[in-house]
C-alpha cells in the first residue's frame, strides 16, 4: 500500500490533506532504485496553485519521458503543516514518493512573482538545507531557478545554484545528460557548476561578482571563472509546434484554481504593449499548428477527465486559427458536457457569437483591459485599444443581452496626468451611457461597470525598466483621487470602483528590480515568519520596511528614482535578444506620445528577427511579420 | 432513465479525500472510461450521479454506493474492467447492478444502515473482557450522550440506532442505523463504549465501513444485493 511522509495524526489534523499524499491520476511513479536522477519540482505555493501551472506540468512530462529520470513534485505546505512540521521536525517530501526532498539530486523551483521568495525560503528550510547555496556541499540537492522572475534573480541570487534562463523544451536533457556524465566520473559540486556555466541560458550566480559604487548602482560584473559567459543568452525553442506537449497531465483531487484541459495555442505576443515583461521576454510570437492543437484537446480531454477546457496565451485573439479551433473545440465537444472557457479576447461579433454559445449572458461579464483611461496615455503605453474600440465592444455586447463590463486600469503609470486619472471614470460612465441609449423595453433592468485598478511596477526588460515609481501616499492619494471622480458621473449608481492597498506594490517593485544586496531583507522578513505573501492578507509592509532599514539600503533607491540611460542593471547579465537598445528607443517615444506597431504590421527591429537567424537587410525597418510568419 | 447502482471500495491514502472531491474524480474518471452517464441541461451540464451515503474523510470502505443515470446502456462487466483500468490506487470498483429509475428507490433514499469494522491504531489485540462487555452494553434499555449541533447541546438516547454490536477478529464489529430518517456515527458508539468500559475515549481509532444495507421487510440487504424480479422487470 502507498505511504505516507506524514502520520494519519497529522494528516487528519490540517486542513485539505489531499494536498500531501500525491497518488493523483496521471501522476508518475517510478522505482527510484532504477533511475540515475531524482528532480524534485517545486511550485513554492499552496498546492491548488502550483498544480495549476502550465509549466510545471511540461517539465514534468518531459523528464519523466526520459528512463532514467524520476520527476517529483512540490508545493508549499500551508501554515498548520508548516508548524507541524517545525515542531515535529518532520523533513519537506516529494509528493510522488514521499521521499524526503534532501534524498534528490536536483530541486528545481519555478519562480513565477516576487512575493513568493520567503516561500522559497521555507521550502529549502524545510527540507534542511541551508538557505544559502554556497554552504551546500554535494549531499544536497541541486537547486536550480527558472520562470519569469529569473530575468532578474538578483534578489535570490545567494539561495539558488544556478538558474535556467529561457524555455525548459531547449536545453534540460542535455544538461541531465552532463549531470550523469558527472556522476559517473566522480561528481564534485563545483566541477559540475563550472560546467554548467558554459552551457547556453545556465548562469551560475556564484561565478559572478557584483561591484557597486558608492551610490548603490552597479559598477561592474567580474566573472570568478574564465568559462563563465557574459550576458547569458536567453534559451528559446524556434518551433513551438513540435515541443513536447503534457498530453496526460496530473489532475488533482481537490479543486485547483485551474481545474480544466490548459491548451498553450502560441507562445510570446506581437503586440509590444511597454509595461508588459511577458511581451518582451517571450518574444517572438509564435503560434502553434492548429491541427496539433486538435489533436492536443482531444487526447487531453481523454486522458483527464475534465470537463472543461481553456486556452492560453498572451493574446489570444492574434492567434491564425483562433476562429477554427474554437469552433471546432464547441462542435467536437459539446455532446460531452465540456465546456470551452475563452480567455480575454478583442470583443469583436465572432468573440460575442462564441461567448453566446459557451456561457450564460445573465451571469457573465465582459472584459476590457484598456490599463488606461485616456487615449494619450494609452498611447504612451502602446496599448493599441481605442475608446472606439471599447465603446463599440460594449455596445455590441449590450445588444448581445450582456449586462456586466469588467475594466481593468493602471495607476502610476509613466507620464500620468490628472486629467489621464479623470478619464478612468468617464470611459466608465460612457460605457453605461451607450447601455441607456437601449430603447427601455429593450434593455433588462442596470447595468454593472466595475472598474479595478491596480498600481504600475516596472520590471526589467521593458521599456519602463528606467521609469521610477512612486511613494506609498502618492499611491493611496492617486485611488482616492479616481474614486472621487466616479461619485461624480452621471451614472454613478451603475459603476463601481475598486482598488487594491499599494504596500504589495511598493515591495514587489523593490524586488522586480532589486540586486543582491536583497538576499539578506528576504531572508530577515523570512526569518521573521512571513510567508504566502502573494496572499494580502498574509503580506505584512512593517516588517519588509524595517528589514529594509535595518540592512542599510531604501525603498526610495530601487523605487523611486528615475534610472540613467548609462546606468547598468542587475539584469544586465542575462541578453534575452531584445537589445537595451530597442527598450531605450521605446522609452523615449513612450515619452513622446509615439505609438509603436505591431509585430505583424511591421518590424520595429527589436533584435529578435536576428536571434531568428533573419538577415538584417530583410527586416527592420523594411517589413512587418519576419518573426511571426514562418 | 437507465439507472446503475456502482459498488466501489475505498482504501488507502483515498480515505483523505472528501466526498465532494470523490464526486468529481468519478466524473472525470468516468469520462476517461467513456461510460456515458447522462447529463443535466443548462450551460454547465453535470452528470447524474449521487452517493448513498457520503463517508467521513479519515475513514475506509468496502462498500461504498453511488447511483448513475445512463444514457445508453452498457455492458456491466465491460465497464468494471474500463473504470478499473482509469482508477487510482485504493480506488476499486465492485460491482454495478440495474436499479430502477424510481427517485424513492434511489441509494441515498433507501439506505438504512451502515457496517462497520472499529480497529485500534495503537494496539490490535482487544481486551479480553470486551466481548463481555459489549454483551452488557447492548443489554442496556438506554445508551445516553451528549450530541452538540451548533446551536445546543442535547442529551439522545442512541441504543434503539445500534442493531449489532459485537468484538470481532481485528476490531469491533458494529451495524447501526444510517440514512436520512436514522443516522448514528460509529464514532459516537465507540465513545459511549469507550467510556462505558473506562477506557480513554480519545483513543485512536480507525473505522472502516463494510457495506450499506437497505431493509427489505425484517432483513437487511445490502444495497448492491437487488431482488432478483427487480432485475428482470428492468431487462
Amino acid at each position: 500500500m502507498r505511504k505516507t511522509a506524514l502520520s494519519d495524526e497529522v494528516l487528519m489534523a490540517v486542513e485539505k490533506p489531499a494536498r500531501y499524499i500525491g497518488n493523483e491520476v496521471n501522476s508518475v511513479m517510478k522505482d527510484k532504485d532504477k533511475v540515475d536522477i531524482r528532480f524534485a519540482m517545486c511550485f513554492p505555493d499552496v498546492y491548488e496553485i502550483g498544480m495549476s501551472h502550465l509549466g510545471i506540468q511540461i517539465l514534468y512530462n518531459l523528464f519523466n519521458a526520459r528512463e532514467d529520470t524520476w520527476c517529483e513534485r512540490i508545493y508549499s505546505p500551508w501554515f498548520d503543516l508548516d508548524q507541524k512540521m517545525r515542531d515535529d521536525n518532520i523533513p519537506l517530501f516529494a509528493l510522488e514518493s514521499q521521499d524526503p526532498v534532501i534524498d534528490f539530486d536536483f530541486l528545481g523551483i519555478t519562480i513565477q512573482y516576487e512575493m513568493c521568495y520567503t516561500n522559497i525560503l521555507q521550502i529549502l528550510d524545510l527540507a534542511g538545507m541551508p538557505l544559502r547555496a554556497k554552504d551546500r556541499d554535494e549531499s544536497y540537492p541541486l537547486v536550480i531557478g527558472g520562470g519569469p522572475c529569473v530575468y532578474n534573480a538578483e534578489p535570490i541570487a545567494d539561495f539558488f545554484d544556478f538558474f535556467y534562463i529561457g524555455e525548459g523544451e531547449t536545453s534540460y536533457d542535455e544538461l541531465l545528460d552532463l549531470y550523469k556524465d558527472h556522476k559517473r566520473k566522480g561528481y564534485s559540486k563545483k566541477a559540475f557548476l563550472e560546467a554548467v556555466a558554459q552551457m547556453p541560458g545556465m548562469y551560475v550566480p556564484s561565478l559572478y561578482q557584483v561591484i557597486y559604487h558608492e551610490d548603490g548602482t552597479i559598477q561592474e560584473f567580474v566573472k570568478l571563472s574564465e568559462t563563465a559567459q557574459f550576458p547569458i543568452k536567453r534559451l528559446m525553442a524556434s518551433d513551438v509546434s513540435t515541443l513536447p506537449y503534457p498530453k496526460a497531465p496530473v489532475v488533482p483531487f481537490i479543486k485547483a484554481t485551474q481545474d480544466r484541459v490548459v491548451l498553450e495555442i502560441q507562445r510570446g505576443c506581437i503586440r509590444g504593449c511597454r509595461f508588459c515583461q511577458a511581451g518582451m521576454i517571450y518574444r517572438p510570437a509564435r503560434e502553434k499548428d492548429v491541427e496539433v492543437l486538435k489533436e492536443y484537446a482531444r487526447e487531453m480531454l481523454k486522458n483527464t477527465g475534465h470537463e472543461e477546457i481553456s486556452l492560453s496565451s498572451l493574446s489570444s485573439s492574434d492567434y491564425h486559427a483562433l476562429k477554427e479551433l474554437v469552433t471546432f473545440l464547441i462542435e467536437e465537444f459539446k455532446d460531452q458536457g465540456i465546456n470551452v472557457s475563452l480567455p480575454s479576447l478583442r470583443i469583436d461579433a465572432f468573440a460575442l457569437d462564441v461567448m453566446s454559445k459557451v456561457q450564460d449572458v445573465k451571469k457573465s461579464s465582459m472584459t476590457f483591459a484598456p490599463e488606461a483611461g485616456s487615449q494619450r496615455l494609452r498611447d504612451v503605453i502602446n496599448k493599441g485599444l481605442t475608446r472606439d474600440d471599447i465603446l463599440n465592444g460594449a455596445g455590441e455586447a449590450f445588444a448581445g443581452g450582456w449586462t456586466k463590463v469588467k475594466l481593468y486600469f493602471m495607476l502610476g503609470l509613466p507620464t500620468e496626468t490628472t486629467e489621464d486619472m479623470e478619464a478612468i471614470s468617464e470611459l466608465a460612465d460612457a460605457i453605461a451611457r451607450r447601455y441607456y441609449e437601449i430603447p427601455k423595453d429593450e434593455r433588462v433592468g442596470k447595468c454593472q461597470i466595475t472598474a479595478s485598478s491596480s498600481f504600475f511596477i516596472p520590471k526589467p526588460f521593458t521599456p519602463f525598466q528606467w521609469a521610477p515609481m512612486l511613494t506609498r501616499e502618492e499611491y493611496r492619494e492617486k485611488a482616492r483621487f479616481v474614486k472621487e471622480t466616479f461619485n461624480q458621473q452621471l451614472n454613478r449608481k451603475s459603476l463601481r470602483y475598486q482598488y487594491h492597498d499599494p504596500e504589495t506594490t511598493i515591495i514587489e517593485g523593490v524586488l522586480a528590480r532589486g540586486d543582491r544586496r536583497l538576499s539578506k531583507v528576504i531572508e530577515g522578513v523570512y526569518r521573521r515568519g512571513c510567508l504566502f505573501e502573494s496572499w494580502t492578507e498574509h503580506f505584512d509592509y512593517q516588517v519588509w520596511d524595517e528589514e529594509i532599514t535595518r540592512q542599510g539600503l531604501t525603498i526610495d533607491f530601487y523605487n523611486r528614482r528615475e534610472r540613467g540611460s548609462d546606468e547598468i542593471f542587475p539584469w544586465d547579465l542575462i541578453d534575452i535578444g531584445v537589445t537595451k537598445g530597442f527598450l531605450m528607443n521605446e522609452w523615449e517615444r513612450a515619452r513622446e506620445g509615439k505609438v509603436t506597431l505591431n509585430c505583424k504590421e511591421s518590424c520595429s527591429g527589436c533584435g529578435m528577427a536576428k536571434e531568428m537567424g533573419v538577415a538584417e537587410e530583410d527586416s527592420f525597418p523594411k517589413r512587418g511579420a519576419i518573426c511571426v510568419e514562418s | 432513465m437507465l439507472k446503475v447502482r456502482l459498488k466501489f471500495s475505498k482504501n488507502g491514502v483515498m480515505r483523505y479525500i472528501g466526498h465532494l472531491d470523490l464526486m468529481r474524480y468519478f466524473q472525470k474518471a468516468m469520462r476517461r472510461a467513456n461510460v456515458p452517464v447522462a447529463l443535466s441541461g443548462g450551460y454547465s451540464p453535470h452528470m447524474i450521479m449521487s452517493f448513498a451515503l457520503p463517508l467521513s474523510v479519515g475513514q475506509t470502505a468496502d462498500g461504498d454506493y453511488m447511483d448513475i443515470a445512463l444514457s445508453e446502456e452498457i455492458d456491466f462487466h465491460q465497464t468494471i474492467a474500463d473504470l478499473n483500468q482509469v482508477m487510482v490506487e485504493g480506488i476499486e470498483v465492485q460491482d454495478i447492478v440495474p436499479v430502477s429509475d424510481d427517485r424513492r428507490q434511489g441509494g441515498m433514499a433507501i439506505v438504512a444502515a451502515a457496517s462497520y469494522l472499529v480497529s485500534f491504531k495503537e494496539t490490535q489485540e482487544i481486551p479480553a473482557d470486551w466481548s463481555e462487555k459489549c454483551q452488557s452494553f447492548m443489554a442496556e434499555d438506554e445508551i445516553r450522550i451528549v450530541k452538540k449541533t451548533k446551536r445546543s447541546e442535547k442529551e439522545v438516547n442512541i441504543r434503539p440506532f445500534i442493531f449489532e454490536m459485537r468484538v470481532e477478529e481485528g476490531g469491533i464489529y458494529l451495524l447501526l442505523a444510517a440514512g436520512s430518517s436514522a443516522n448514528l456515527k460509529p464514532d459516537l458508539v465507540l465513545k459511549a463504549f469507550l467510556d462505558y468500559v473506562g477506557a480513554a475515549v480519545d483513543t485512536p481509532m480507525h473505522f472502516h465501513r463494510l457495506d450499506l444495507y437497505y431493509r427489505e421487510a425484517d432483513e437487511f440487504r445490502a444495497l448492491g444485493d437487488v431482488k432478483d424480479d427487480r432485475k428482470r422487470s428492468l431487462s
